[in-house]
């Protein structure tokens, strides 16, 4: 999944990677640090290595394989994983005995046994920090058996499912390399332990990977599997987990166990373990698994809080890094900013929205200097070949004796020299190597060739690089074609010689009919419109609008109430003890104060037209429906949720019945008066049948509420009845503290939810308690309902602005972990509770996150579209409405003015859905039209193909 | 039926099945060479003419994975 974000990186023209290296110091301030490195030695040239593994191949030493947790070996000429970037391999000198063989083998001379150790700088505007965490290590604890072969960690269990992994991806104990048929999961190890190993958080991602790993164990499993994860509280708080969570349970039959285990035995005949715990009645249990694995928790390492002592950045007791509720990203150093989870334990998709909120930071920081020291790219002046006779050059690459060593590569040169068209063939030792570049540019000229096939590798990593190489000649990009005789050839037929020189001369024969078949095609440029719009004047949307404003772009903050601040208005502080108001009004007075911001209250949306770069909204403002069309290059989306309103437990009918919000009014207002007895109930509004989500932050709200009372008078009682406390993160600790202070937390089943009454003496909580296993009966003063979060004003929105939203009302993102904050059509962004109930301080972030993906687009003038689009032919189309109804993103629409289907390039996707429906084929894709399609299965089976 | 040699013309999605073709091959998994591919943007791209026309040309099966 992260490939493709790692050859983004690594081909991205602003993006200088230095790896192997590590901060000595950091001098400066920002706008201008001066970085001091040590560049360690790599021993292998980056820039001459090309990947191909031969040197790993050969080397005859054996080293325990990290990335793969130690399970099984490597080389010690080595790669960490086959997608890493850059793709060039390293030798581990703990381990090489310099014997020369990899010198010997490596053809593209890369190898320097003589490398050093140097010194180097980098002068830098801003810093981020993300340097991330690792498992914690179980070995301190003595009772949960990880000496034993088949207790292994998450992290290791993460492996031993991996397609890549050490054991390709079946589902083996370590011991025998038997499939197991019971494992049990062990939640908290290193987390939620003040005792045993001082972490007193909980690292969120554990409850979630948990589950993952059983539902994919059990598809990995040829039989029945049986698996148990052993909990405190299951924590599926974030967007759409507790659905994954009931499937798990209730679909797949993955047992959750409510205990921690205290004790696991090795029965030694069989390797299998005994895992002994108390359960939720006391009762003492043992259950035999063939498996354990130990959910460890997140830890900061010891030199990552050394290096951010260096970079003197502040850590809290647990090593994350200190920073502002109101500012989460910014670290205690002004110009670091962080990410990740050296700021807080967090999961991928809250991980990269951090990394986009820093981005933002780090960038506003360097708004003078955008755009000065990058890199220019020029392109040469196109050749027009339209009308000429294909003349196609054919490069086959040997890379190294990858595919050379497999294939005979002078007779697939040679065939393709006898291929219709085939002006030119060659063979190189690396056709991606940057000579090679400069000679394919040499014979293009020198042989008027207007047509490329290179038969190498894949497309996924390479296409963009040889369509570059064209560019440079001024060939147009689209007249090149790939034949993947490496990956998806020789390294898969490696024993059958023979077999893979005939496949790789039917795949050249296939690429040479398609490249004959391919036309120039121009890539539209449009124009970037460099204004934003924010709708939604809540903490996400100023945020946003600020964000967006300090970068220097002019930006219109739609709000629907006469006041900004959205439902935060109704908050008074947060569980940190941060002031919502008084952050509020900073808030506004910075916004409405801003140059660049303009703000309309009692605005709607009325209308909306447009496409990336090139928005238009009509807003309608105040009681006099004055209409108003507002020009904007992206937009963000902001609009917020509410609080549920309970239909539950006498609410609206006993006025002693409030919500957690009303209750912090109270306690504002009035303190404690009263109150000898305040009962809590969770999940109202949440993880039911009508709401089957978890609402995320109601468990804390709960928390700051019961400290709050108790602060204010230790001897009211406070009792939270709750099915999971979710207290994730550094949260946990004001969980911890609550029940220091004399919290009661009660646990009770969805199935028997608590009873509320009034009585003559304030009101009647019933709940059953499940260790006493009876019914207890609690006098209230009053009752808090921890009511869940509802999205707000999305069904018009929607309808309106054609977004995509969950059965839930929430926005959907375009990828729930890669691309968190950006919606499905481009151009388009989320933040705050539009996407999913959240805190402030994570609304910010994603605010910021937001405003930073925004940048992306409102820093260029234009943008190049891609020209993988489909077209209609109008004159032959019959209007049947069929490509309308399939296109995934609704991007074909019929004009009625003209009468006709149009497509709009600039939306469409290129997945050729429409062209492949088409009942006419008037609906062609550019690059993939049918033709250029046809004729490689045609080329394929010709007479004796195949 | 002992000698079959099925011809397959394989239609793989460029975002998921021709990449994990292509980790297949990273991962050096030997599989049976009788497959032909041909990527697409996305599988919704296979027009059923592509199958047929497959077909016609004389392989034994086709593939669409996406």
């Amino acid at each position: 999944m992260i490939s493709p974000k790692l050859v983004e990186v690594g081909r991205h023209i602003n993006i200088e990677l230095i790896t192997c290296s590590e901060v000595k110091n950091l001098s400066g301030e920002p706008g201008n640090f001066e970085v001091s490195l040590v560049n360690h030695p790599r021993y292998i040239d980056p820039v001459k290595c090309t990947g191909c593994g031969e040197c790993s191949r050969h080397c005859p030493v054996t080293a325990v394989n990290q990335y793969n947790m130690k399970l099984d070996d490597r080389r010690a000429t080595y790669i960490e994983y086959a997608q890493a970037v850059p793709l060039a391999f390293a030798i581990d000198t703990d381990s090489c005995i310099g014997c020369g063989l990899c010198e010997n083998m490596c053809v593209a001379k890369a190898i320097q046994y003589d490398d050093k150790e140097r010194e180097t700088s980098v002068k830098v505007g801003s810093v981020i920090l993300s340097a991330g965490s690792k498992g914690y290590d179980p070995s301190g604890l003595d009772f949960i058996g990880y000496e034993y072969p088949n207790v292994v960690t998450s992290e290791e269990f993460e492996r031993i499912l991996s397609a890549s992994g050490p054991y390709f991806g079946h589902l083996m104990r370590p011991l025998d390399r038997e499939e197991p048929k019971s494992i049990a999961w062990l939640q908290c190890v290193g987390s939620r332990d003040t005792n045993r190993c001082g972490n007193g958080y909980c690292s969120s991602v554990c409850c979630m990977y948990a589950v993952k790993e059983a539902m994919i164990a059990k598809e990995h499993a040829h039989g029945e599997l049986d698996c148990a994860v052993f909990n405190m509280d299951m924590r599926t708080f974030g967007k759409d987990y507790e659905k994954y969570y009931l499937r798990a349970k209730d679909k797949d039959g993955v047992r959750f166990v409510k205990a921690r285990v205290h004790t696991i035995i090795e029965i030694p005949e069989t390797g299998d373990l005994v895992v002994q715990y108390a359960d939720e009645s006391g009762m003492m249990k043992e259950e035999t698994y063939n498996m354990v694995v130990l959910s460890v928790g997140l830890q900061i390492q010891p030199d990552t809080a050394q290096l951010a002592k260096l970079l003197g950045i502040e850590l809290d007791k647990y090593n994350f890094a200190e920073t502002n509720t109101f500012a989460p990203v910014a670290t205690s150093r002004p110009g670091i900013y962080i990410c990740g989870v050296l700021q807080g334990p967090k999961d991928i998709p809250g991980s990269i929205t951090e990394a986009s909120a820093a981005a933002c930071l780090a960038g506003t920081e360097l708004v003078e200097a955008r755009g000065t020291d990058i890199p220019k790219v020029e392109v040469a002046e196109e050749i027009d070949v339209t009308g000429q006779e294909p003349r196609i050059g054919v490069f086959v690459c040997n890379c190294g004796i990858n595919i050379g060593g497999i294939v005979d590569v002078p007779a697939v040169r040679e065939y393709a020299g006898t291929l219709p068209y085939v002006a030119y063939t060659d063979e190189n030792l690396f056709t991606c190597s940057q000579d090679t570049q400069e000679q394919i540019k040499e014979k293009i000229k020198e042989h008027k060739l207007n047509r490329v096939v290179v038969a190498s590798c894949s497309p996924k990593t390479h296409e963009a690089m040889f369509m570059e190489t064209l560019e440079a000649c001024g060939i147009n990009k689209y007249l090149f074609e790939m034949a993947n005789i490496r990956n998806q050839n020789s390294w898969i037929h490696s024993k059958e010689p023979e077999i893979a020189t005939k496949k790789a001369k039917d795949l050249v024969r296939m690429s040479v009919a398609r490249a004959a078949a391919l036309r120039t095609l121009k890539e539209k440029v449009v124009p970037i419109n460099k204004q934003a719009l924010v709708i939604g004047g809540g903490v996400a949307g100023m945020n946003a609008a600020l964000s967006l404003g300090n970068q220097g772009f002019n930006t219109v903050l739609v709000e629907k109430e006469a006041e900004l601040g959205g439902f935060s208005r109704k908050l008074h502080h947060t569980i940190e003890g941060d002031d919502i108001q008084a952050y509020l009004k900073k808030l506004g007075d910075e916004v409405t104060g801003h140059d660049a911001i303009e703000v309309l209250t009692k605005a709607r949306i009325s209308g909306f037209e447009g496409f990336k770069g090139n928005f238009s909204t009509e807003v309608t403002l105040g009681t006099d429906n004055e209409k108003r069309k507002i020009d904007h290059g992206i937009f963000i989306v902001a609009t917020g949720a509410g609080e549920y309103p309970p239909k539950e437990y006498l609410y609206k009918e006993d006025e002693r019945v409030v919500t957690q919000v009303e209750l912090s009014d109270i306690l504002e207002k009035k303190g404690t008066d009263g109150l000898d007895s305040v009962v809590m109930i969770q999940c109202v509004g949440s993880r039911n049948d009508e709401n089957v989500e978890c609402s995320r932050i109601c468990c804390q709200n709960a928390v700051k509420n019961a400290l709050d009372i108790k602060k204010r008078n230790p001897e009211t009682q406070v009792y939270v009845l709750y099915r999971d406390i979710r207290t994730y993160g550094l949260l946990e600790d004001y969980y911890t503290e609550a029940r220091k202070q004399g919290v009661i937390f009660i646990r009770f089943d969805q199935d028997a939810p608590p009873d509320v009454q009034p009585s003559s003496d304030g009101l009647l909580v019933t709940v059953k308690d499940h260790i006493l296993q009876q019914n207890l009966e609690i006098r209230a003063d009053l009752v808090a309902l921890s009511a869940g979060m509802v999205a707000e004003d999305t069904e018009e929105m929607s309808g309106i602005m054609k977004l995509n939203r969950n059965p839930e009302g929430y926005f959907i993102e375009a990828h729930v972990k890669l691309r968190p904050v950006d919606m499905p059509s481009d151009g388009v962004f989320l933040c705050g509770t539009a996407h999913g109930p959240k805190l402030i301080t994570e609304t910010i972030s994603q605010a910021q996150a937001a405003a930073s993906r925004a940048t992306t687009f409102l820093a260029k003038d234009s943008i190049k579209l891609s020209a993988i689009t489909a077209k209609v032919d109008t004159d032959h189309c019959v209007k049947c409405l069929t490509c309308v109804r399939a296109c995934p993103f609704g991007v074909p629409e019929f004009n009625t003015n003209e009468k006709l289907i149009e497509i709009n390039e600039a939306i469409c996707h290129g997945c050729g859905v429409c062209a492949s429906v088409c009942p006419r084929q008037t609906i062609q894709l550019s690059f993939y039209e049918d033709d250029q399609i046809i004729s490689k299965i045609d080329a394929l089976l010709e007479a004796g193909g195949m | 039926m002992g000698n079959f040699e099925p011809r397959i013309v394989a239609f793989l999605c460029n975002w998921c099945a021709y990449a994990g073709a292509d980790l297949a091959g990273v991962s050096r998994l030997q599989y049976p060479p009788n497959i032909r591919t041909v990527r697409v943007m996305c599988s919704g791209r296979v027009d059923p003419l592509f199958v047929l026309e497959a077909f016609k040309d004389g392989c034994d099966g086709v593939l669409v994975a996406g």
